[in-house]
């Protein structure tokens, strides 16, 4: 199959269908609309289930519902409908149900609006809901990226029974760009041994629960947790490099960001500067590895993010105080500019500071 | 001798904890009777709620989910979406159902999810220490209307089976109550037939069991009883609000 034309949000649709995906629980809101349109039509051609439930909280409830049943489940929405959401994740990190969230981020906070934001990172990356817990954040930057990240958000979902966030902005969701969906793959879906779905003469009750009530058991399952959050944080981190070798300055920047710092890169080399850009695709875990890596060669960061500066946190970790770690952000909607952002990158390699 | 009681098989053997004088464990054993007798133990589903019958999923010995407060509905319908051949019930409370999940029992009603909701009313939250529930009657003392409920602060306590019963995907909606045993027998048919509706594809199917908190009524369990019959069910009137005209 050749190349074609696909917006993003309808992307994220047929990248979900194409992984085995056949449940889609979602309440309205912009600007990920154009996803739900696509698999209302594309669910029932395949079998699948599109419905639109009576809120967000609802959604995410009726997604642990149908995870818990064993099926691969996603629900999508954007800033508020994902803040409704977070007692739901919770629970379904909790009874490690595996599911795929998509945010669409829009300007915040309260009800913001309907333009591109990155300003849910640390709602993505820190939990967002109560208690100890993590999500995988995966952050596409093209249109063929969510098709690919979709196959493997359901993947990482049912590897570690952890539900997993695909993470982009109005700008991702709207823009057209050239795809190949490639041949339709044979999908290995693990068996789901656990699934309560009727004992079926089966010889041990299964339990969807999150529910631990004596301390001592509630700490054991938290240090699992956390075992296996370790697990994913040293496997599963996932970047990709540009013009980094030889850097003096290394941008760190995903999604929509992303692209523009690759032309800000660009823009560099024909000037003969050496800036390098990196862009991570897990948000959580977080390519700290690698960034603490080329701290030993690079002489400073850029965090470029759209917002006041929310992953420049885990930039600084990773640097941990080795060399300077710099921010640059546009935010409520607004988009950096490649020319503003070079003349930051600028002001920094001549050795000024804000 | 012929044994002529015993503990339905979906029940697990264990003691419950529930409070002396509590009708839970009556209506758990009701709701097993029904699940050995349609002969679905092997494809229930039970949904627990949060409130004192959050650990119902212990009791049951079927599969089990916990749902969050009030979503039980939303997470049946997820299960009973994925799995159509499966008989799947959430059990909830007043509050549950009543306030924090209002919507979600709505919607599951209009939609008509062929799942079953078995609804215990006490007219209070009881797990959490007594405080006024959405089905608090007028006048009623709790320890969060110290002074007894108050219509002009308060509101009027919300009848959740007539609510539901004008909704066209709800199928079977009956209020039955745990006052005496000839009112456990009549809500044992009512249970059984909710879930007969439920299995013949009928739509949404809900049992409302007004029941006793001799704790947090601050009764005796005979008097909390009593109280049902004589408070609970001139407000709440039994009856089938909503029955298919046979059951298929």
């Amino acid at each position: 199959m050749g190349k074609m034309l696909m917006k993003g949000n309808e992307a994220i649709g047929e990248g979900a269908v194409r992984a085995g995906c056949r449940y889609f629980f979602g309440y309205p809101i912009t600007p990920q609309s154009e996803l739900p349109h696509y698999l209302a039509k594309r669910m029932p051609e395949v079998g699948g289930l599109y419905l639109q439930a009576e809120s967000e909280v609802a959604s995410i409830n009726m997604v642990f519902g149908a995870a818990g049943a064993g099926a691969r489940v996603m629900t999508s929405s954007s800033g508020p409908g994902i803040s409704l959401m977070q007692e739901g994740i919770s629970y379904l990190a909790g009874a490690e149900l595996p599911c795929v969230i998509v945010n669409m981020v829009r300007g915040g906070p309260g009800l913001g609006n309907i333009a591109p934001a990155q300003s849910d990172y640390f709602q993505a990356t820190r939990g967002g809901g109560h208690g100890d817990y993590h999500l995988i954040v995966l952050a596409p930057a093209s249109v063929q990226e969510i098709v690919d990240l979709m196959q493997d958000s359901f993947d990482l979902a049912d590897k570690y029974r952890n539900p997993v966030m695909l993470m982009g902005d109005g700008v991702l969701g709207q823009m057209m760009e050239p795809v190949d969906l490639g041949e339709e793959k044979i999908l290995s879906i693990p068996e789901k041994s656990w699934a309560a779905t009727g004992r079926m003469k089966r010889e041990k009750k299964n339990l969807i629960n999150s529910l631990y009530i004596v301390p001592e058991n509630c700490e054991v399952h938290n240090i699992k947790l956390g075992e296996k959050y370790k697990l994913i944080a040293s496997g599963e981190q996932r970047w990709e490099e540009y013009r980094t070798e030889g850097a003096e300055l290394i941008m760190v920047a995903y999604g929509t960001a992303a692209r523009v710092c690759k032309a800000v890169a660009d823009l560099c080399k024909a000037e003969g500067m050496p800036v390098g850009l990196i862009r991570p695709i897990t948000l959580w875990p977080f390519p700290g590895r690698r960034i603490s890596e080329l701290a030993e060669t690079a002489k400073s960061f850029l965090s470029v993010e759209m917002s006041m500066g929310q992953m420049v946190d885990d930039v600084r970790l990773s640097v941990n105080g080795k060399k300077p770690v710099h921010f640059y952000g546009r935010v409520g909607g607004m988009i950096p500019a490649a020319r503003d952002v070079f003349n930051e990158v600028q002001f920094i390699l001549s050795g000024g500071a804000r | 001798m012929k044994k002529i009681f015993s503990r339905p098989e979906s029940l697990k053997d264990m003691p419950f904890h529930y409070c002396p004088g509590c009708t839970h464990g009556i209506v758990h054993r009701l709701v097993a009777e029904v699940i050995d007798e349609l002969d679905v133990f092997d494809r229930a589903i039970a949904v627990a709620p949060v409130g004192c019958s959050v650990f119902c999923y212990e009791y049951f010995d079927c599969d089990a989910y916990q749902a969050s407060h009030g979503r039980a509905p939303a997470v049946a319908t997820g299960i009973k979406r994925v799995l159509p051949g499966s008989v799947v019930f959430t059990y909830q409370g007043d509050g549950d159902l009543a306030a924090i999940g209002t919507a979600e029992i709505i919607h599951a009603a209009a939609r008509g999810e062929k799942f079953t909701v078995i609804f215990i009313n006490n007219a209070i939250y009881a797990m959490t220490g007594g405080q006024m529930a959405p089905t608090t009657l007028l006048g009623q003392k709790t320890t969060t209307t110290p002074f007894g409920r108050d219509s002009e602060i308060n509101g009027s306590p919300v009848k959740m089976s007539e609510m539901l019963s004008v909704l066209d995907g709800a199928a079977y909606i009956s209020r039955v109550s745990m006052h005496n045993p000839a009112n456990v027998a009549k809500a044992k048919k009512a249970i059984k037939k909710a879930f007969e509706v439920q299995m013949a594809g009928q739509g949404f199917s809900m049992v409302e069991v007004l029941s006793s908190c001799p704790t947090n009524w601050g009764l005796s369990p005979v008097k909390a009883l009593k109280w049902i019959e004589e408070k609970m069910i001139p407000y709440y009137p039994l009856g089938e609000f909503k029955a298919p005209s046979e059951v298929v």
